[in-house]
C-alpha cells in the first residue's frame, strides 16, 4: 500500500468524524440556545480555537445564527461541515480502489445531498435538517466501513483519523464548557445550572448514558469522568485513545517495526486507562486536557512521520 | 460521398449474411425489440454501477458520462484474424526496429530511406532518449494499430499508437457485459477469450526490468483522477495487483527510484506510465510538471528502472512517419509488408500539396501531431465554407497536415433510435512487446455512432462494440460466405 492511500484514508477518517461532532455540537447547543439565555456563540466559537476568526468575520454579529453558518456553510472555513464533506469525499474518490461501494456510495450520497441543497436559496435552507443529515449519515457511512471493509492497513488508516479527531473533539467539548460554567474549576463548588451540564452531555450524546452508569442527578465531577475517563462510552477520550493505541498495535504487527507514534499511542493510552478522575482535578481539568491535547496534535504528527504520510 | 461501404456482416455473395455473422443474424432475428431494450437498459445501468466512465475532465458533481456500448458485437473470422495478427506483429517489430534505430545509429538515414530530419527535427523526439540500451530492445512496448476495413480482403493500417494507447479497458469489459447478456450466442459461437490480457501485460512488464528480482516491482503512473483514462489506470492496475502511483508517490534517491509506503521506501523497477513525455520529469522536461517524477531520466538512463512505454516514441507514430512504415518493414526486416498503408500525400512535399489543395472535397485532411479526431477535415462531408476554412489553415502551415483518401470504412449493424443501422467502424488491436510478442485476440472495435459519420474517436461520439474473435475449430470459422445455404 501506498503511504498517500494511508494518508488519504487517515484524513478521511478525521473530516468525517469532524463533521459529525461539529453536527453533534451545534444541535446540542441549539437547544440550550433555545431553552435559556443569550450568549452561546462565543463558547462554540472557543471550542473550535476560532473565536477571532469568528470575530473578524463580516457577518459577525454575535448571534448564534452567524455562527451556526460560520460552522456549517461557510467556504472559508475550512472546518465548516460542508468542507469537511468535501474533503472526506475528496479523499474517498482517490482511493476508491481501495475502499467497498457501500462506503463510496454513502458518502458520496451525502455529498450529492449537500450540493443539492446548497443550490437552492440559502435564506430558505434548512439548516436542522441538513445538520440532521450529516449526523444520522456519518453514523451509516461509518457504519458501511465497519461491515464491509477488509481488516487490513487501510482501515487501520481510517480508524486511527476517525479515533484521534474523536478524542481530540470531546477533549476540546469537556475543556471550554467546563471552564465557561466552572471558571474556578472547582468541581465541588455550590449551584448547578442543570441545562447547562446535560447539554455539555448532548454534545457527545450521553444524556441517558450518564443516568444509566451513574443513577443520580448530574455532578460535574461525573460529568468529566464520563466524558474522559469511561473505557465503555464510545466518545470518550479514554475508548477514543484505546482505539487508537489498538490500531497502532496492528500496524506495528502488520509492518514488523515500532516508533515514536507506537509509544505516544500507548502512553496516551495508558494515561487515561489508569488516571482518578480525583487525581486529574487535583492536577487542574483544565492544565491535564491542555497536555492531553497538545500530546494528541504530537502523535498526529509523529504518525505522519513514521509512515511517511507527509 | 464514397461508395457503398463494404458491411461486416451483409455484404455476402449476392447480399447475404456471411459466415462469421450467421449466428448474430440469427439472434438478432429471434430477439424481440422489447427484449433489446430490456437489455441495452441494463448494459447501461451494469456500466454506471461499476463506475466505467470516461471524460471526467471538470467533473466536480459527481457526474461522469459513460462510453456508449453496442450490444451488437463485431465479428472476425479465424482466418481473417490471422492474416491481421502476422501483419501486426510484422507491424510492431518493424516500429520497435526503428526506434531502437532512431535513438541509435540511425542506419536508416544513412541508408537514405529517411531523411535524418525528419527524425532530429520531429517535435517528438526526445533527445535525452538517444544510446540507451533498453531491456530487450524494446521501445514501444504496448501498441494499439488502427485497422480499417473497406472490402472483404481489404485491411488498412490507419494509424499507429505508440506513445500511450488507451482502450483497452473497454476490450475487456465489453467482453464481460456480452457474456452476462447473451451466454447462448456466445456458447454456440466458440468466441475466443481475451480475459488473459492483464495476465500478459504485466509478464510483457516484468520481462522489461532491468532488475533480476524474479518479480520486479512494476508500478501503473497515472496523472491522477482528472484525466480522462483515469478510469482505465485504476482498472488495469486492480487487476495486475500492481501500485496505482502518481508522480508525489515515488522519488529518486541516488539513481533508485522508490515509492513510498507505510512500511517504508520501496523499490520500483518499472513504470507502466500513462503521463506523457513531456510531464514525466520536471529536471529533464518541462520543469512547470507535477504530474512526473524529479530525477526519473537519470535513473533510467543509469538503467536502475524502466519506462514503458520509452520515451520519444512519438517519432515513430505521427501521421508523417507513417509514410514510410512499409519502407521500414523491408528495411530491418527484409519481407514484404503484409498490411498495407492508406496512400497519403505529405503537404510539406510540394506536387502533394498542390495536389491536396485542389482536392480537398475528397481528402481527409489531419494534423501531423493531431489525434482524437480534432484538427480534422473530412471533405466530402464538409461545408463549402468549412474547407474554405480549413485551406486557409493549411496554406500557413503545410508541413503541418497530411492527407488521405475518404475511405469508404466497413459498416457493422448497430442499434440506433429507429432500429438496427449500419454504422461505420474501425479496429484497435493492442500487441505486447516484451521478451515475446503478445496480442489478445481481437481489440477495440469502435463505432460512429453518427449516421454516415467516419469519426469513430469517443470524444466525438463514437461508441464501442465488443469484438469477437471466432475460434479456428469454430462453426463458421471461415470468412467465406457459404453457398446458397437456403434457410436453417
Amino acid at each position: 500500500m501506498l503511504s498517500s492511500t494511508a494518508k488519504n484514508l487517515y484524513w478521511m477518517g478525521r473530516y468525517l468524524q469532524r463533521a459529525k461532532s461539529t453536527a453533534r455540537l451545534i444541535e446540542a447547543t441549539q437547544r440550550a440556545a433555545l431553552q435559556s439565555r443569550g450568549e452561546e456563540a462565543a463558547g462554540v466559537a472557543a471550542i473550535f480555537g476560532m473565536e477571532d476568526e469568528f470575530r473578524q468575520s463580516q457577518r459577525q454579529s454575535g448571534r448564534l445564527a452567524s455562527l451556526i453558518d460560520f460552522l456549517v456553510l461557510d467556504e472559508n472555513n475550512p472546518s465548516s461541515i460542508v468542507n469537511s464533506i468535501g474533503a472526506a469525499r475528496r479523499n474517498a474518490r482517490e482511493e476508491r480502489n481501495n475502499i467497498t461501494v457501500d462506503v463510496w456510495e454513502s458518502l458520496n450520497g451525502l455529498w450529492l445531498e449537500l450540493s443539492g441543497r446548497l443550490r437552492g436559496n440559502r435564506k430558505t435552507l434548512d439548516r436542522g435538517a441538513l445538520i440532521e443529515s450529516v449526523k444520522k449519515q456519518a453514523v451509516m457511512i461509518f457504519g458501511a466501513a465497519q461491515v464491509t471493509l477488509l481488516r487490513d492497513e487501510a482501515n487501520n488508516f481510517l480508524q486511527l483519523g476517525a479515533f484521534l479527531e474523536r478524542a481530540d473533539n470531546t477533549g476540546r467539548i469537556l475543556d471550554v464548557k467546563f471552564h465557561l460554567l466552572r471558571p474556578d474549576g472547582d468541581p465541588n463548588a455550590e449551584g448547578l445550572d442543570y441545562f447547562a451540564w446535560s447539554e455539555l452531555l448532548a454534545c457527545v450524546g450521553a444524556v441517558r448514558t450518564y443516568r444509566r452508569i451513574y443513577r443520580s442527578s448530574l455532578h460535574p465531577m461525573k460529568v468529566a469522568e464520563l466524558m474522559m475517563l469511561r473505557r465503555d462510552v464510545p466518545r470518550s477520550v479514554h475508548h477514543c485513545l484505546w482505539m487508537v493505541d489498538l490500531n497502532m498495535r496492528e500496524l506495528a504487527e502488520t509492518y514488523g517495526t515500532r516508533g515514536e507514534a507506537d509509544r505516544l499511542a500507548g502512553e496516551l493510552h495508558a494515561r487515561l486507562r489508569y488516571v482518578r478522575i480525583d487525581q486529574v482535578f487535583d492536577i487542574g481539568l483544565a492544565k491535564f486536557l491542555g497536555t492531553l491535547r497538545s500530546d494528541i496534535g504530537t502523535l498526529s504528527d509523529e504518525i505522519g512521520r513514521q509512515f511517511l504520510l507527509d | 460521398m464514397a461508395a457503398k461501404a463494404f458491411d461486416e456482416m451483409n455484404s455476402g455473395m449476392d447480399g447475404s449474411v456471411r459466415l462469421p455473422y450467421r449466428g448474430v443474424a440469427d439472434w438478432l432475428a429471434s430477439t424481440s425489440p422489447e427484449h433489446v431494450a430490456a437489455t441495452r437498459h441494463e448494459v447501461d445501468q451494469f456500466y454506471r454501477r461499476h463506475g466505467i466512465t470516461f471524460g471526467a475532465y471538470g467533473a466536480t458533481d459527481g457526474h461522469e458520462t459513460t462510453i456508449p456500448f453496442d450490444i451488437i458485437p463485431r465479428v472476425i473470422a479465424w482466418d481473417e484474424w490471422d492474416y491481421l495478427q502476422k501483419g501486426l506483429v510484422q507491424r510492431v517489430r518493424t516500429l520497435n526496429a526503428f526506434l531502437a534505430d532512431a535513438y541509435g545509429k540511425r542506419e536508416i538515414c544513412r541508408a537514405g530511406i529517411i531523411p535524418e530530419e525528419q527524425v532530429l527535427m520531429n517535435a517528438e523526439f526526445v533527445a535525452m532518449a538517444q544510446g540507451l540500451d533498453l531491456p530487450g530492445g524494446v521501445h514501444a512496448h504496448i501498441a494499439g494499430i488502427d485497422l480499417v476495413r473497406v472490402g472483404e480482403k481489404d485491411f488498412y493500417v490507419l494509424e499507429d499508437n505508440v506513445r500511450t494507447p488507451s482502450g483497452v479497458s473497454y476490450v475487456l469489459e465489453n467482453r464481460e457485459v456480452m457474456m452476462r447478456l447473451a451466454p447462448e450466442l456466445f456458447a454456440a459461437m466458440r468466441v475466443l477469450p481475451v480475459a488473459n490480457y492483464t495476465d500478459e501485460l504485466l509478464a510483457t512488464l516484468r520481462s522489461v526490468s532491468y532488475s533480476d528480482d524474479a518479480e520486479p516491482n512494476v508500478v501503473l503512473l497515472t496523472p491522477g483522477h482528472y484525466n480522462s483514462a483515469y478510469f482505465e489506470h485504476a482498472y488495469l492496475a486492480d487487476e495486475m495487483g500492481i501500485e496505482l502511483v502518481k508522480g508525489s508517490d515515488l522519488f529518486v534517491d541516488e539513481g533508485r527510484v522508490y515509492m513510498r509506503t507505510p512500511r517504508g521506501p520501496q523499490r520500483v523497477d518499472v513504470i507502466y506510465r500513462r503521463v506523457d513525455d513531456a510531464f514525466l520529469d520536471p529536471l529533464a522536461m518541462r520543469p512547470d510538471s507535477y504530474l512526473g517524477v524529479a530525477g526519473l531520466l537519470g535513473a533510467l538512463r543509469a538503467g536502475r528502472v524502466n519506462i514503458v512505454n520509452a520515451l520519444g516514441n512519438g517519432v515513430a507514430d505521427d501521421k508523417s512517419t507513417y509514410t514510410y512504415v512499409p519502407e521500414m518493414v523491408r528495411f530491418y526486416l527484409g519481407e514484404e509488408p503484409i498490411l498495407q498503408n492508406v496512400p497519403t500525400w505529405c503537404c510539406d512535399r510540394s506536387d502533394d500539396y498542390k495536389y491536396v489543395l485542389e482536392h480537398l472535397s475528397e481528402l481527409v485532411v489531419k494534423e501531423v501531431h493531431g489525434s482524437g479526431g480534432k484538427g480534422m477535415l473530412v471533405g466530402p462531408t464538409s461545408s463549402k465554407a468549412e474547407i474554405e476554412e480549413f485551406s486557409g489553415l493549411l496554406k500557413a502551415r503545410p508541413d503541418n497536415y497530411i492527407a488521405q483518401p475518404t475511405l469508404a470504412l466497413s459498416t457493422c449493424p448497430t442499434f440506433v433510435s429507429q432500429g438496427v443501422a449500419p454504422r461505420h467502424v474501425d479496429l484497435r488491436p493492442f500487441v505486447l512487446s516484451g521478451r515475446k510478442i503478445t496480442i489478445v485476440p481481437g481489440g477495440l472495435t469502435r463505432v460512429a455512432l453518427k449516421e454516415g459519420s467516419l469519426v469513430v474517436n469517443s470524444s466525438q461520439g463514437g461508441g464501442t462494440k465488443d469484438t469477437w474473435v471466432l475460434a479456428p475449430d469454430a462453426p463458421s470459422a471461415g470468412s467465406q460466405t457459404a453457398s446458397q445455404s437456403g434457410d436453417e
